[in-house]
């Protein structure tokens, strides 16, 4: 059978083209486009509320990396990443392991109440957690208190030093339902007769666990962690509805960083969209990077 | 008596009962925050700082009289209503096609337009925000709910596209064979033979949807920074607490309109949602 010539397979596969083109639109609309512009307008000196934009090339990028401010942090967003990932990745699994036991009747409860917060609108996770934590009368400190852990109440979100921590923790709490679901589902990928078989062997505790399941849900785990790993590094609605980045810039990772500079002007400063483009633009390019280095890396592990 | 008796005798049992013990606490200090919030909406201002209990000593309705109302979350509460359903509705019927086509056909140009997508995965939403502001102010769509539910639509998780592709994928054949025999074409065959089956991933499918756009913060409160009348709930307590951060219980009682509905959907809807979440990373 030779092949249609190239038009002919086009002309009938026409409604194929009229049925991914919905979709299409809308995702080059708001996911390519954007894109697309935010390369152009990180060359431009703009404002972004008037007409008034001058091609000044590569001068944002010039001044972004020049700016402590956003080394602090981007610096911060890595540091939000690897503080919360591995601590989410074990956590959900142990966890998961739990709740995988057909015995624990109560599992499918124990299940939906870890899940809870990651149904709970994120903006009002962020505002309540600044009142469990607040340092006047909050849950937090009277619990504290209450039970003698501490004398006095602690500023969790006041205190540049345990903002970050506080943060963090409050990030681990709101997502580790889907990690543990992501870990559910690793683990139930391990067929009934591998559990019956090793137990046949005499292999129990961590030598099943160490040589039988684990080698299995590998392939899980690097998927697992390259997606919380992306995760971490979004975490805009809960820093800007928790500390908005303070106090003194101390929680300010990367996303507040260009929200700071596109929008807000409190400071009295003027709001300037391109250099926050530009900002935004290396800081894509910074996890396009680290998103293929591990996708590479996970290549090479399934390989083997 | 006698099964009682067995229940403590067996070590495994023990041990289970230990296990569920501590869940129980640990599930109870987990979920605090979230009835705090719940209880802190019935009570007063005073009682909310009072004590850790949980029981108001009466039901304060007023909070809600006065976030509803005096705070603007019922019309915050329809704007989302509506971005959340329209947007539904436009994310099922668009990436249903495109993963039907994408699932079952082969045609010039596929592995272009899959590698596009697969490649927007692990955009952040920060990155696109600024444009996206701008693309919408430029077609005048800013200022109304159209360009925040389009928007919303647009910034489609791949996930779904490739749930519906592999879903299509494994359809026999011989069903669409059978369409073609009885003379209907690529649309019907597609409305009226494909799209019944694939009710599970329509329901995975809108309830992550929901989540998305029910949730969704950075977009809106971009969008609605000049425009308070379009405000989505979650922008809307974020707004409350800059202008009224005095209401504590007033706040408490929005935040409570603004999560109940969807974890109420969540209790009714597990599977689905389990489902959704666990495709991420089975594919």
């Amino acid at each position: 059978m030779h092949k249609k010539p190239l038009s002919k397979q086009i002309y009938d596969a026409r409604w194929c083209y009229l049925f991914v083109l919905p979709c299409s639109i809308l995702t080059g609309m708001f996911v390519i486009y954007p894109i697309g512009m935010s390369w152009y307008f990180s060359l431009l000196d703009w404002s972004g509320f008037t007409k008034e934009a001058k091609f000044i090339g590569l001068q944002n990028y010039y001044e972004a990396v020049n700016d402590e401010f956003f080394w602090d942090a981007f610096i911060r967003s890595f540091i939000f990443m690897f503080g919360t990932v591995p601590v989410k990745i074990v956590l959900g699994f142990i966890i998961a392991v739990f709740l995988n036991n057909q015995v624990l009747k109560l599992a499918p409860f124990f299940r939906t109440v870890i899940f809870m917060p990651v149904v709970t609108a994120i903006a009002i996770i962020g505002i309540v957690m600044t009142f469990v934590f607040s340092p006047f009368n909050g849950p937090a400190n009277k619990f504290l208190m209450s039970t003698n852990l501490t004398s006095a109440p602690i500023d969790f979100l006041g205190n540049p030093d345990t903002v970050l921590p506080t943060v963090m923790g409050v990030y681990v709490w709101k997502w580790l339902g889907i990690t543990m679901m992501y870990w559910l589902a690793a683990l139930q990928t391990v067929p009934q007769d591998v559990y019956d078989a090793a137990k046949i062997d005499g292999a129990e505790g961590y030598r099943l666990w160490i040589h039988i399941i684990l080698p299995i849900v590998l392939p899980f785990a690097i998927v697992i962690i390259l997606v919380e790993a992306v995760g971490a590094l979004n975490v805009f609605p809960l820093i800007e509805t928790m500390t908005a980045g303070g106090p003194f810039f101390s929680s300010e990772v990367m996303e507040i960083y260009i929200f700071r500079t596109a929008f807000v002007t409190d400071s009295g400063t003027m709001p300037r969209l391109g250099y926050a483009c530009a900002a935004g633009v290396f800081w894509g390019v910074a996890v396009l990077f680290i998103t293929v280095l591990q996708g590479l890396w996970m290549r090479r592990t399934r390989r083997i | 008596m006698s099964r009682y008796l067995n229940f403590i005798a067996e070590k495994n049992q023990v041990k289970y009962l230990i296990i569920t013990i501590a869940f129980i606490i640990f599930s109870f200090f987990w979920i605090y925050p979230l009835l705090w919030v719940l209880s802190a909406s019935f009570k007063t201002d005073f009682e909310i700082w009072g004590g850790l209990g949980l029981i108001p000593d009466r039901l304060v309705w007023e909070n809600f009289e006065r976030a509803w109302f005096g705070a603007n979350m019922g019309r915050y509460f329809f704007n989302t209503l509506i971005i959340t359903v329209v947007s539904v509705i436009i994310v099922v019927v668009t990436t249903g096609m495109f993963g039907y086509v994408i699932g079952r056909y082969s045609f010039p140009g596929k592995k272009i337009l899959i590698g596009i997508l697969i490649s927007t995965i692990f955009i952040p939403q920060g990155y696109t925000i600024i444009p996206v502001f701008d693309l919408l102010n430029n077609l005048n769509i800013s200022k109304n709910l159209i360009g925040l539910t389009l928007a919303t639509a647009g910034h489609t998780p791949v996930i779904y596209i490739l749930l519906f592709a592999g879903y299509f994928s494994r359809v026999p054949v011989e069903l669409e064979e059978a369409a073609k025999m009885d003379g209907a074409g690529f649309v019907r065959t597609f409305i009226s033979i494909m799209l019944p089956l694939t009710k599970p991933v329509v329901a995975t499918v809108s309830i992550l949807q929901v989540l998305h756009a029910w949730n969704d913060f950075l977009l809106p409160v971009v969008i609605t920074l000049g425009n308070p009348d379009i405000r989505t709930l979650s922008v809307g307590v974020y707004a409350f607490k800059g202008e009224y951060f005095v209401d504590w219980s007033g706040m408490a009682a929005a935040s409570v309109i603004t999560i109940l509905p969807i974890i109420i959907l969540f209790l009714f809807m597990q599977k689905y949602f389990v489902e959704g979440v666990q495709g991420a990373v089975k594919g």
